[in-house]
């Protein structure tokens, strides 16, 4: 069950291989990413090898899509990274949309481009409660999901759940704003301000945080390119990849906001990435808030879709990264094959180059800034 | 469920006033059982989706450890109950059964999310899903949702409760045959 | 460079390269044969004026009668994107790797190796990397991929 892997062939160290290790970390263990199994070889501590091995959360997605009309398949994608579920159905209906070649109202894509940015502010906070709970600091984790609670709350008003919000639709949105939503939108940045201090005193600041993440998990510039890091991952590099910058969707190009990027490449760069686009992320919700345009919310559709013959791709900027969508159709019903350009299949693989000679506390610190989401990763 | 045994009173056991105090009468294994059910540590085992749901229900606005699962442990050795949270597949159900055999006895199963029932979303045209968490291992309590909302999730926890008072788990009828 | 200048720096390096309509993004979609992938794969990324040091997508499309390679670039440095596409055949699917010159192509070559069955020449850890073991040879994306155990049908 736990297949004996070829490292010790194949390993670029042709010495004797005896007086290495090799050990498991997963496929089931405390950090909150998910089923992830990871075969260390370690000399005394030091880490010579990682593997991973994917595969425990393997739902064949990208074949079950094949049978689902056009308008069912895109709810299955919010169970794929189920920490942007919002962005991750947008990506799809951007797709369906790009296809059908429909116009969405105005209204529509301010509601979209808010769920979404409260959907990043989410999971970033998730994010940063689970990262300091595995380098062993418990507090953190109780204060991200007190804003997170704020945050499902406001979703569920409108959506209808917390988690899983299958809430946008090829055309727009499936159903038009709670007439609580601005007033508890605006609370809420009221709140996040207040307490974004907490933040720095607890964590950033922190020494023994500062310690273990500077210096760690060092990844250039060119190497994230190659390895197709996308996201904060690469944004901590130095790379300008934000797709909400660079190709615009939505209202993104009306919006004033920075794309963060760090020029160090360490783990502290890219937690310092993901700390800052949480900032950015409450100034695009203020620009949009008191300007939500009257009109439709949902363009109108046909009940039964159908592509015309092609292929489509769409892309968005994920809590991740980039997730790309690419659509083959042939004029049915269903799509012929469709396939999830996912960010945290590339991030994963860029692991093994970032931690290579070094403890395994710092491959704990290191996993923690890629944030993984394995289902995402396996679909 | 029968109302047989005592799951409305917060102590098993009638109280006798004598000169000097009380005396409580009782059987031991209503004792054991009501001690057991207030101190369940859970596994530390999601998968998917509704691992977030179980984190939520640990962290401070739906707290979980008001019952007694306050200790999550990461290892199945000093766990008492594995909540499974997530979809199964191929490739996890020996982890899983590896993980169910680890851990000590009595221990029990709770199914959340309709991946862990049945298979959820992701029954038909999947080749890789076990449809339903039962097909490996035995399961007391099942949590509908997809992701069933912390509440849900408390409800389950506080049903397994009852279930283990009232002697009604598949542990306990299992330990009562082997008599 | 714009999609035309593209098309004929293309057309210099590989003479039989044809090209399809733009599709809706405007991105330029070229078809080559899969024996010049190679020598393709190394312009695209070195050459001064194309520099696609950023691959984004690769996968493969199962038509019935053959199989589709599809590669989606961009250059980080021009912002300019290309679409690359090479027929396999159904029963030898052979392509040269690219997973030295872009290393994500890595992972993404051993799924598409799982999926659909092509081999990757001079790939460098060429194995599962999704599904459990003993699912060597059953190529489960294909489109004649039956699985009466497993899959239950709507």
């Amino acid at each position: 069950m736990y297949r004996e892997t070829q490292i010790l062939e194949e390993s670029p160290l042709k010495e004797a291989a005896d007086g290495f290790l090799i050990i498991n970390v997963g496929p089931q263990h405390p950090a909150t990413h998910g089923v992830l199994h990871l075969v260390i070889t370690l000399n005394g501590e030091t880490i010579i090898k990682v593997e991973p091995h994917l595969g425990f959360i393997h739902r064949s997605i990208e074949k079950m899509c094949e049978s689902l009309s056009y308008r069912q398949f895109i709810y299955v994608t919010s169970r794929m990274d189920y920490l942007s579920a919002h962005i991750n159905n947008h990506a799809c209906a951007l797709c369906v949309e790009q296809g059908l070649q429909v116009e969405i109202p105005d209204r529509a894509k301010v509601i979209r481009v808010l769920m979404d940015e409260l959907t990043r502010i989410a999971s970033h906070e998730l994010w940063w409660g689970a990262m300091a709970m595995d380098l062993g600091a418990f507090t953190p984790f109780f204060h991200a999901f007190r804003e997170r609670e704020t945050i499902n709350d406001i979703m569920e008003e409108t959506c209808g759940a917390r988690l899983t919000m299958n809430y946008m639709v090829p055309g727009g949105v499936m159903a038009d704003i709670h007439p609580n939503f601005q007033k508890r939108v605006k609370d809420f940045i009221q709140l996040y301000k207040t307490k974004v201090h907490e933040y720095d005193e607890m964590v950033t600041g922190n020494v023994i945080f500062q310690s273990r993440m500077k210096n760690v998990g060092y990844l250039s510039a060119e190497d994230a390119i190659s390895y197709g890091c996308t996201g904060p991952v690469a944004r901590g590099s130095g790379v300008i990849c934000d797709i909400r910058r660079l190709y615009p969707y939505e209202v993104y190009d009306k919006l004033e906001f920075e794309e963060i990027t760090e020029p160090g490449g360490d783990a502290f760069a890219r937690y310092m990435v993901r700390i800052r686009e949480m900032n950015q992320s409450i100034r695009i919700i203020e620009q949009l808030i008191d300007n939500i345009p009257e009109g439709e919310f949902q363009a109108k559709t046909k009940a039964v879709l159908k592509l015309p013959r092609g292929e489509f791709y769409s892309r968005v900027e994920t809590a991740r990264g980039e997730l790309g969508v690419y659509i083959v159709s042939e004029g049915a019903t269903t799509p012929y094959r469709i396939k999830f350009r996912s960010p945290g299949f590339s991030n994963l693989s860029a692991l093994d180059h970032m931690v290579r000679g070094g403890k395994i506390g710092d491959l704990i610190a290191a996993m923690g800034t890629l944030d993984l989401v394995i289902p995402d990763i396996d679909r | 469920m029968t109302e047989q045994t005592n799951t409305k009173e917060s102590f098993p056991g009638e109280i006798h006033d004598v000169p000097g105090g009380g005396v409580v009468l009782s059987k031991l294994d209503d004792i054991i059982n009501w001690a057991r059910s207030n101190s369940l540590w859970p596994l530390t085992f999601a998968t998917s989706c509704c691992g977030i749901e179980m984190m939520s229900t640990a962290s401070a606005k739906y707290d979980f450890s008001r019952f007694g699962f306050e200790v999550a442990r990461a290892t199945p050795r000093q766990a008492d109950v594995i909540i499974i949270a997530g979809t199964i597949v191929n490739k996890m159900a020996p982890v899983l059964k590896r993980l169910y055999d680890q851990m000590a006895d009595p221990k029990y199963v709770i199914a959340m999310g309709a991946c862990a029932i049945s298979g959820g979303p992701f029954f038909y045209n999947t080749y890789s899903v076990v449809k339903g968490a039962d097909h490996v291992i035995p399961v007391d309590v099942y949590v509908a949702g997809c992701p069933p909302r912390p509440e849900a999730l408390l409800h389950a926890l506080i049903s397994l409760q009852k279930k283990i008072r009232a002697g009604l788990t598949r542990e306990q009828i299992r330990s009562e045959k082997d008599k | 460079m714009t999609n035309e200048e593209l098309k004929i720096k293309i057309s210099e390096l590989i003479p039989s390269a044809s090209y399809e309509p733009d599709g809706p993004n405007g991105w330029v979609n070229v078809n080559i044969d899969p024996s010049e992938w190679r020598y393709l794969s190394q312009q695209l990324r070195h050459q001064e004026q194309l520099q696609f040091d950023f691959l984004f997508c690769l996968t493969c499309v199962d038509w019935k009668s053959h199989l589709t390679m599809v590669y989606h670039f961009r250059s980080t440095s021009f912002r300019q994107e290309l679409v690359v596409r090479a027929k396999l055949d159904r029963t030898n699917p052979e392509i040269h790797s690219a997973s030295d010159i872009w290393r994500t192509a890595e992972f993404h070559e051993r799924e598409v190796y799982e999926m659909f069955g092509v081999n990757f020449i001079n790939h460098p850890d060429l194995r599962l990397l999704i599904l459990p073991d003993g699912w060597e040879g059953k190529f489960p994306m294909r489109k004649d991929f039956e699985d009466p155990v497993n899959m239950i049908k709507l």
